[in-house]
């Protein structure tokens, strides 16, 4: 059975996604991650998962570009310099 | 020190170097590639740990480890046989030399020295991990009659490597019958050519440095 | 996508995940190309592995030990990540041991003195680790990726190699004779070790972004990086014509290419005795297979 090891580096960080490896249960799952991924100190702890435990979903579908929740649907510059001027409060200098 | 807990940590030493050169035999050729690399720990640590004995015994670890006579080696015989390719036996091996390791090791954390008892203890939580390996193997393993032989035939070696007011609470742990032990103080048959392999690179120039 | 597109996105820079559409000959041409570097680590360790058994102190023996389980380690990561691309595991060893597939030329040489240790540690590995870094870069994502913890593994091998050249260079008149020894027998295998050059436009494995480095380019960085370090130790390569250039470009002896295909294609001092060595230890060890893979469904 594969199993998928994600392993934390440090406190403070989430676990990433460091590999698989081949195991008949979860006995031998943990005993062979735990050298796999930490014998050397490299991980404070690891995620030992089967694989198909893992659920994917990877069917992301935006035709219509909802931008209107995303920072890249607002542009404000023409508005703002209209807003300045009319106020009398427009900068020479480029505004941002 | 005094001389009997001497003794005992030599033999502890040398029993962990063998069975860790023993160990380290498996190197690149266990059954299954993640096996070989968790084994492969386990020969290390033991290594670590002999070495960790020897320097409580003398300034000179290498000295004491490698510049010994055959017969001058205070290991029992059961970490000195050859097993290689030999999982069944290789395994019965490590579970009984934990079962037994572990008496000793409680044995030396009550010791009056502080660095013995010191040392015991670090010893003992690092074998946490080869007494987990070992109970996994011996759970998959135990209807397998080539392991149930290897355990009959390895268990008086296991029982010669504790003393003797050890014997039967090993025996009560194991769930084994009391037979006649092996003892320490022979060498067995595969000893020689271990030792002539283990010390021939550091025969071939006496004294340098490496 | 199409093939074409396909090459256009990874010459791009783009990054194939495991279940993304590849051209055949892609998925073929990394198969190939990653099992021989599976093959080439488990094949690695039989040389070194002698040595642990004899080395000469308790630190090379832990240090030796750790490097050699590193080398197995990388083969586990390699060997999944090839199985994830539809090669199982049991016939990438299968294929090795019976010849069919390859595993790179160092590998075939016998070794016969503690200087070998100190060589393959210093210069081998070098030579290894020059192209597993271009590999980084590699546009199989996964394979990609566990470069960086093979990488990360092999740093300490450079270190503990050249720990042990230069414990033997400051020792005895024969410690050092070892290690000009050893050199003198591994330089050979060393300058074929990156392959002949071949023009990029003319592999297909640079030009699926497989590979992103070229073969003479590796060789010329290992000798940049490593002739000075040979040379400052007084050492001598066993190349009379060795030497760089005034624009930096080293010149060298050429390699003799047809013993590099010969020892590739099974044919080196050890190759036969290596696989046999690992095709009896595969039996021997077939039933724990059979139980431990005997696992609940």
């Amino acid at each position: 059975m594969i199993y998928e090891v994600f392993r934390r580096e440090r406190k403070g960080v989430a676990f990433e996604h460091a590999g698989s490896l081949a195991a008949p249960d979860e006995a031998f799952a943990r005993a062979y991650a735990h050298e796999q991924y930490g014998r050397r100190g490299e991980s404070v702890a690891l995620w030992v998962v089967p694989r198909r435990s893992i659920l994917e979903v990877e069917d992301f579908v935006d035709e219509l570009n909802r931008n209107y929740h995303r920072v890249d649907g607002y542009s404000l510059k023409a508005k703002l310099k209209e807003a300045r001027e009319r106020a009398g409060t427009a900068a020479p200098a480029a505004d941002s | 020190m005094n001389e009997r807990v001497r003794q005992l940590l030599l033999q502890t030493a040398d029993d962990e170097l063998v069975l860790g050169w023993r160990d380290s035999e498996w190197t690149g050729i266990a059954p299954v590639l993640e096996e070989d690399v968790a084994f492969s720990s386990i020969a290390q640590n033991e290594i670590g740990h002999a070495r960790a004995l020897y320097q409580l015994l003398s300034e000179d670890a290498d000295a004491l480890a490698f510049d010994r006579a055959p017969a001058e080696y205070r290991c029992s015989p059961l970490v000195e046989l050859r097993f290689v390719p030999d999982w069944a036996r290789t395994i019965a091996r490590r579970v009984l030399y934990e079962a037994a390791d572990e008496l000793r090791l409680a044995a030396l954390k009550e010791s009056a020295d502080a660095a013995v008892a010191g040392l015991a203890a670090k010893i003992d939580r690092e074998e946490a991990y080869h007494r987990m390996h070992a109970e996994m193997w011996r759970e998959r393993l135990r209807d397998e009659p080539r392991y149930r032989d290897a355990v009959e035939e390895l268990w008086p070696y296991a029982r010669g490597l504790v003393d003797e007011e050890q014997r039967a609470e090993l025996a009560s742990r194991l769930e084994l019958e009391e037979v006649e032990p092996v003892e320490r103080g022979t060498h067995a048959g595969d000893w020689p050519a271990l030792w002539d392999e283990m010390t021939v690179v550091r025969r071939s120039v006496p004294g340098a440095a490496w | 996508m199409n093939e074409q597109e396909f090459l256009e996105y990874v010459q791009g820079g783009g990054q194939v995940e495991v279940d993304d559409w590849m051209p055949d000959e892609y998925r073929a041409k990394l198969i190939k190309f990653i099992e021989m570097h599976g093959n080439s680590e488990l094949m690695g360790v039989l040389p070194e592995r002698e040595w642990i058994l004899r080395a000469p102190t308790l630190q090379r023996k832990l240090a030796l030990t750790a490097k050699v389980q590193d080398e197995v380690g990388h083969s586990q990561l390699i060997y999944r990540v090839v199985e994830d691309l539809g090669k199982p595991r049991e016939q990438c060893l299968a294929d090795l041991i019976s010849g069919k597939s390859k595993f790179h030329n160092v590998f075939h040489y016998p070794t016969k003195t503690w200087g070998d240790v100190g060589v393959i540690a210093w210069l081998v590995d070098a030579a290894a680790i020059i192209s597993q870094k271009a590999l980084l870069k590699c546009s199989y994502a996964p394979y990609a990726r566990i470069m960086k913890k093979i990488c990360w593994e092999e740093s300490f091998h450079i270190l503990h190699g050249r720990d042990v050249i230069l414990t033997l260079m400051n020792g005895t008149a024969e410690q050092r004779g070892l290690v000009q020894e050893a050199l003198d027998r591994w330089w050979g295998p060393l300058m074929q070790f990156h392959g002949n050059p071949i023009d990029a436009k003319d592999d297909p494995v640079v030009q699926w972004r497989i590979k992103t480095q070229g073969n003479e380019e590796a060789r010329q960085q290992f000798l940049d990086g490593y002739v000075p370090q040979v040379w400052e130790l007084g050492l001598t390569v066993p190349d009379p014509k060795l030497r760089k250039s005034d624009d930096g470009v080293w010149e060298y002896t050429e390699p003799d290419w047809d013993e590099l295909k010969h020892v590739v294609t099974g044919h080196g001092p050890r190759t036969a005795e290596r696989l046999e060595f690992r095709r009896i230890s595969r039996d021997e060890t077939e039933w724990v297979r059979r139980v431990v893979l005997a696992e609940a469904a």
